[in-house]
């Protein structure tokens, strides 16, 4: 084993949690991102040995299933992103591929990316402030890729006051103080 | 504007990256006879109508798919929105 | 100061005071109250100086309209110019001083101007100003700013934040007066998705404004119950201080939302302002109608105001502008202000009413068939001349008079896309067109319905029919009754005779201005706007453009119709630029993209630079370094002479899976991919269709359908989507699937004859040369077990290794390295010693592959593959690609080592002419090599491949260097590549 220490994307080695009025924006470091591709051709199989992988139908476009382990969101045509823990399933891009062998195509991302759980009453007219997404039209389970201050994030409503919101980690910083920003501007 | 992907529904046209002429899709094939000419047309040539114009838009924002949208260039009006690879796939192309 | 001017009654609250100084002076006010209700309850008539003759001004108007009552608000960093007195609500400390004058507003120097007026006529500027050429930046243009120009600002910074926002809704109703409240009310009790935008702080529109019953309530607490009633329904968005600004394509609009702009200063972490995009699926335009001056004598005189403003002030404010005031009309509704105001003990001098027919009244004398010929009154009104119908002159005492020509409908955001409004003859007034933008509909006011009646019924109409339409059920609520009287309105535009009668007040254009402008053949509307200045500046000629357009279809002798408008266009009122940046300001222009080796960075006082909208390293000084050459100098030769580590994360990253991905490469690089080996890499050029280099990178082969393809940093976005393009659009039924890694992994040069001893004690496997050749590539661990990527791949010329970990691991693997490497005095290097590297080595990046240059020039021409086809590879041959003489790449030294080698600098022959036609070639990528001790360049010679050897000039005559030099083989250091190979 190695003893390398991680960092978040954030950059430090716990997790950012803050609380802006009745909004919290936590940092999710501890989350496994697999990405995966049917293959041509073999979309009914990709959609079946993930159903049994994942404990559910993968979603459709603009939508997410937030059930079980191994949540799933649609990212594309015949393409989603996979997530998990991290601590259980560090390697979840090698579980994935190994259950599709050549029926897809699958690629890490658990390092391409920061995730960020927002939580509160306040949650909607913050989204309103963040990006085009009409989040007073979402449901808990939809989930799409938009735009936040010139940054494509995925952004899944996971609950009724959740939102979570997963951008480019190169861009963490820029990212978390738009996301504070907007939450100082509604809280 | 808004673009009415055909998966995705309505989204902002800031999502998306515009390319040009769905012409495009059209590329000429290298082996023909006279594709050095062909290839000048295809890279070269372009209609600039007042009206009803196919073109290619990727929706670089969103599910990176390549879409066809058939936009009047005198109104705005957008009449049909699909997406390129069922394009590309109807006129002919394959590998 | 006592407000002497407050009447009864009002929607204000008495029972608070607030304070506020305007041009230094102390006044008082109440919530509720404008900066303009308070000034005209405080007996202010006087409050700006015009544009041009810097004439005494006051209000015309109580709304967003107003085209003289311009402030400077608030002071210090905060101070925001032309802020209109009728539009600021008033808040306790507020500060506001009048604008364009030279001393005081009452003693204003520029006043001089009004005496020269024949000469500043219409096209003066046109006229004054054309010669000599010279003159206009240093006399002309200093002296136009100083003295037009209208508030001036802060030069310093907005120390506020504006946010921009996105909503959503099935209806917008811009304009929260009858019909928007009777629209929303209609819809909000459907159920369906409604938002109500108002620019005013309080709802209800004209409602506000007059003393009009609705039902059995007094029209404006009939208002204040609905909104309340509408505030209470989950699915209406109420949005007062919202201007919406302007219609856009497919259902989208602008709105401008003042969040803070009603109080001292924002709370913390609040924004001043909001711009919000709309997605409307529909939007009913209640948008009211703006009533129109009439045309005479002085008529911009303090105290001269709309009738309907007055009413504004005394009905809803509780102020009048005067104790006696007169009313001059041609329509029905100047004879409200004066029941109105005679209700509330005002005195009125006498309605002067230009129609014969005028309506009597016991409480007030009427002049009918009158006309007002001249005013005077030099900061403020003191008398009108009246012509009366028997055609002897009259002199009226008064301190304000109150005009109405009439009213507009306020058609502005019908014609955003493309529309014009048509002539209704009955109103004398501009609608609405059918040809309205996709999705508005009109109603009340608006459509030149003036009853309140009217508009309560059109405003429910319409908006249950854009309910059926979107397929809501809906009941229309019954309307209460409201007053429904017809319009009746004989057009009247100006007083015969009148020449200095003010159109424009905020542009200072006069009858006598448009006919100088026909006379000039100034005649469409459109030359009228631009040489008069006719509906200009920040009220947009909402109050002036039909009185213009009035003249010139008389003097043409047309009718209004065929003279036509001007185009409107948004914003429908001025928006801050502020507003429009956002949060993208200053370091939040763009995001930031941070290096995994960042804080690393940070730490030993690295040097960054902006690379899109990455930070990189660009060198690492250390103690007693005094210039950026002497640590690149140092990190070059450190790196040459041992080995050094930089963060090449920032290449972009794509991952190509696939049965076809080996295939799909060959479409995408113009060189073989096919069969390149599993665990191997191979450096590949792309080209754009049309022949010309796009990008380069490598691809390396993880597997049988597995490739890492990198491209360059500045590309990586762009050359995504041409592969996603490729992909869907040219080649749909190839398997293959693409994903972006850049970011994923943390990715490090480690160069220099050293790197293999640094990474043996990191990498778990065995990398000696025979495991782990030249342009070798594979899975590995690091550190006992730490997945990792390793590709044996130089861009220094080194020998040299690009080691990839997961992201969060990035940190800990360079400090790893630089432990690793502590023995061999390894060096972190930044962009600026890897730049000098790779032109020494005399490797093609940015500035070769600028667009203009194809594979041949950089040396690559046989890579172009005949044998496949691939993007760019027909028109690579195409006629002018090839040429015997083409442009190669070239190394370039000077033959005296001091001398500079500027890149940009053009080659041309040793002796001879130095022109455009005598060109031979240019350098692209310059530096001073530590190695060779000398200034060396790379760039491209007419048929380079062929003149090693030869010398010549590079010159640069911008900067006057000129400079003898030798051409030699770009590859300046080991041509052979054998370090490459160790």
């Amino acid at each position: 084993m190695h003893n390398l220490k991680p960092l978040t994307a954030l950059g430090g080695a716990v997790a950012d949690v803050q609380t802006v009025g009745t909004l919290t924006i936590c940092e999710v470091p501890d989350l496994a991102l697999a990405s995966v591709a049917a293959r041509l051709g073999r979309e009914k199989q990709t959609l079946k040995t993930l159903k049994t992988l994942v404990g559910a139908t993968l979603p459709g476009p603009g939508k997410a299933s937030l059930k079980g382990d191994i949540p799933a969101m649609w990212i594309g045509p015949d393409q989603w992103m996979l997530s998990a823990d991290y601590a259980d399933h560090e390697t979840l891009f090698e579980t994935v591929a190994g259950a599709t062998g050549a029926d897809a195509s699958v690629t890490e991302q658990s390092d391409g990316w920061v995730c960020f759980d927002i939580s509160g009453s306040q949650m909607p007219a913050m989204c309103e402030l963040l990006c085009p997404v009409d989040i007073h039209g979402m449901a808990v389970g939809d989930a799409t890729r938009s735009t936040i201050h010139q940054m494509g994030c995925f952004i899944c409503r996971t609950g009724d006051t959740e939102l979570r919101v997963i951008g480019p980690r190169s861009s963490a910083g820029s990212l978390h103080h738009a996301l504070i920003a907007a939450a100082h501007s509604v809280a | 504007m808004i673009i009415n992907h055909p998966l995705l529904g309505p989204r902002d046209s800031a999502e998306f990256t515009y390319l040009g002429d769905a012409r495009l899709i059209d590329r000429p094939d290298w082996q023909s006879d006279t594709a050095t000419a062909e290839f000048h047309d295809y890279g070269y040539l372009r209609d600039n109508p007042a009206g009803n114009h196919r073109e290619l838009w990727f929706h670089e924002g969103g599910d990176r798919s390549w879409l066809v949208v058939t936009r009047n260039t005198v109104t705005h009006e957008i009449k049909s929105v699909e997406l390129a690879r069922d394009v590309a796939r109807a006129q002919g192309r394959s590998k | 100061m006592t407000q002497k001017n407050r009447l009864k009654g009002g929607q204000i609250d008495t029972s608070q005071t607030l304070n506020f100084s305007f041009d230094g002076k102390q006044f008082t006010g109440h919530p509720g109250d404008t900066l303009a209700s308070a000034l005209v309850a405080n007996g202010v008539r006087l409050m700006g100086r015009s544009f041009k003759y810097h004439r005494p001004r006051g209000l015309l108007t109580s709304g967003s309209e107003e085209p003289n009552a311009l402030v400077e608000l608030r002071a210090g960093n905060r101070q925001e110019p032309n802020t209109r007195a009728t539009t600021i609500e008033l808040f306790d400390g507020l500060l506001a001083k009048s604008q364009n004058r030279l001393g005081s507003l009452k003693f204003d120097l520029l006043s001089i101007n009004d005496r020269f007026s024949n000469f500043l006529a219409a096209g003066f500027y046109y006229k004054t100003f054309m010669w000599p050429a010279a003159f206009w930046e240093k006399i002309y243009e200093p002296i136009i700013r100083n003295a037009a120009g209208l508030g001036s600002l802060s030069l310093e910074d907005d120390p506020d934040v504006y946010d921009k926002g996105f909503l959503h809704c099935d209806l917008l109703i811009i304009g929260a007066g009858p019909s928007g409240v009777a629209a929303a009310l209609t819809a909000g009790r459907a159920g369906a998705r409604v938002i109500l935008a108002d620019e005013d702080f309080r709802m209800g529109g004209r409602l506000n404004s007059e003393t009009i019953a609705v039902g059995d309530a007094h029209g404006s607490d009939w208002a204040a119950q609905t909104v309340a009633e509408l505030a209470t329904l989950p699915n209406v968005r109420m949005m007062a201080r919202t201007t919406v600004i302007g219609a856009f394509d497919h259902g989208t609009y602008g709105a401008v939302e003042r969040v803070s702009d009603h109080l001292h200063t924002p709370d913390a972490g609040k924004p001043r302002q909001i711009l919000w995009r709309l997605y409307t699926k529909r939007t009913l335009l209640c948008a009211g109608a703006i009533e129109r001056p009439i045309a005479f004598e002085n008529n911009d005189r303090p105290g001269i105001m709309m009738a309907g403003a007055v009413r504004s002030f005394a009905n809803r404010w509780a102020a009048t502008p005067h104790e006696r005031v007169a009313i001059f009309t041609n329509n029905d509704d100047g004879h409200r202000t004066a029941a109105d105001l005679h209700a509330k003990g005002v005195k009125i001098a006498a309605v002067v009413d230009t129609r014969e027919g005028a309506p009597r009244s016991n409480s007030y004398e009427v002049l009918a068939g009158a006309q007002v010929t001249d005013t005077k009154g030099r900061l403020g009104l003191t008398f009108a001349e009246v012509k009366l119908a028997d055609g002897s002159t009259r002199r009226l005492d008064c301190g304000a008079l109150a005009m109405s020509g009439g009213w507009n409908p306020n058609v502005h955001m019908t014609c955003h896309q493309r529309g014009r409004p048509t002539w209704n003859d009955d109103i004398a007034a501009f609608v609405p067109s059918a040809e309205l933008p996709a999705g508005m509909s009109v109603a009340g006011a608006a459509t030149g319905v003036f009853s309140t009646h009217a508009a309560l019924t059109t405003g429910a109409k319409e908006a249950a029919a854009i309910l059926r339409d979107l397929g809501i059920k809906s009941r229309a609520p019954k309307m209460p009754q409201a007053e429904d009287a017809p319009t009746n309105i004989t057009p009247f535009w100006y007083v015969e005779g009148a020449s200095r009668a003010w159109l424009d007040q905020q542009n200072d254009v006069t009858v006598k201005d448009v006919k100088l402008s026909h006379q000039e053949g100034f005649r469409s509307v459109e030359h009228l706007k631009r040489y008069t200045t006719l509906g200009m500046a920040t009220d947009q000629g909402k109050t002036s453009n039909m009185g213009g357009l009035a003249v010139m279809a008389e003097i043409a002798g047309k009718t209004i119709p065929e003279v036509g408008t001007t185009i409107f266009r948004p914003p429908y009122t001025p928006v801050p630029i502020g507003t429009f940046a956002g949060r993208a300001r200053g370091m939040d222009f763009h995001p930031t993209r941070k290096t995994p080796s960042h804080t690393f960075a940070e730490e030993r006082g690295a040097v960054f630079v902006e690379v899109g909208n990455w930070l990189r390293a660009q060198w690492f000084p250390i103690e007693g370094e005094t210039t950026w050459r002497e640590s690149v100098d140092r990190e070059v030769l450190a790196t040459r002479n041992s080995v050094g580590v930089c963060d090449v994360t920032t290449l972009g990253k794509v991952d190509v899976q696939g049965a076809d991905a080996a295939d799909f490469l060959n479409k995408i690089y113009c060189n073989g991919f096919a069969k390149l080996a599993v665990g191997k890499v191979r450096y590949g050029l792309m080209l754009r269709e049309d022949g010309i280099a796009m990008d380069d990178g490598t691809a390396a082969r993880l597997a049988e359908d597995h490739f890492v393809v990198t491209t360059t940093t500045a590309n990586a976005v762009g050359v995504y989507r041409h592969m996603e393009f490729v992909r869907q659009c040219l080649f749909p039924d190839m398997d293959v699937q693409l994903i972006s890694t850049t970011e994923g992994w943390a990715q490090y040069a480690v160069a220099g004859p050293n790197s293999r001893k640094v990474l043996e004690k990191i990498v778990d496997q065995d990398i000696s040369n025979e495991a782990f050749p030249f342009m070798a590539c594979a899975n590995i661990t690091v550190c006992g077990g730490l997945r990792a990527r390793l590709f044996r791949i130089s861009f220094s010329g080194e020998l040299a290794y690009e080691i990839a970990v997961p992201t969060r691991y990035g940190d800990a693997l360079i400090r790893e390295i630089m432990t690793a490497g502590a023995d061999f005095d390894i060096v972190p290097y930044g962009t600026e010693a890897l730049g000098v590297m790779r032109i020494e080595k005399g490797h093609a990046a940015g500035n070769e592959l600028n667009g203009t240059t194809s594979a041949l020039n950089l040396g690559m021409g046989r890579m172009v593959s005949k044998k496949k086809d691939s993007i760019g590879s027909t028109l690579s041959e195409r006629p002018g690609m090839n040429e015997a003489d083409a442009l190669a790449q070239v190394g370039i030294k000077p033959t005296n080592p001091n001398d500079p080698v500027p890149a940009g600098a053009h080659l041309m022959a040793a002796d001879g002419p130095i022109d455009a036609a005598h060109d031979q070639g240019y350098a692209t990528s310059a530096c001073y090599s530590p190695i060779l001790g000398h200034s060396i360049a790379i760039g491209f010679l007419k048929d380079g491949a062929n003149r090693k050897g030869e010398v010549m000039r590079l010159v640069s005559p911008l900067t006057g260097i000129e400079t003898q030099v030798e051409i030699v083989s770009a590859h300046f250091i080991d041509p052979d590549g054998e370090r490459l190979r160790a």
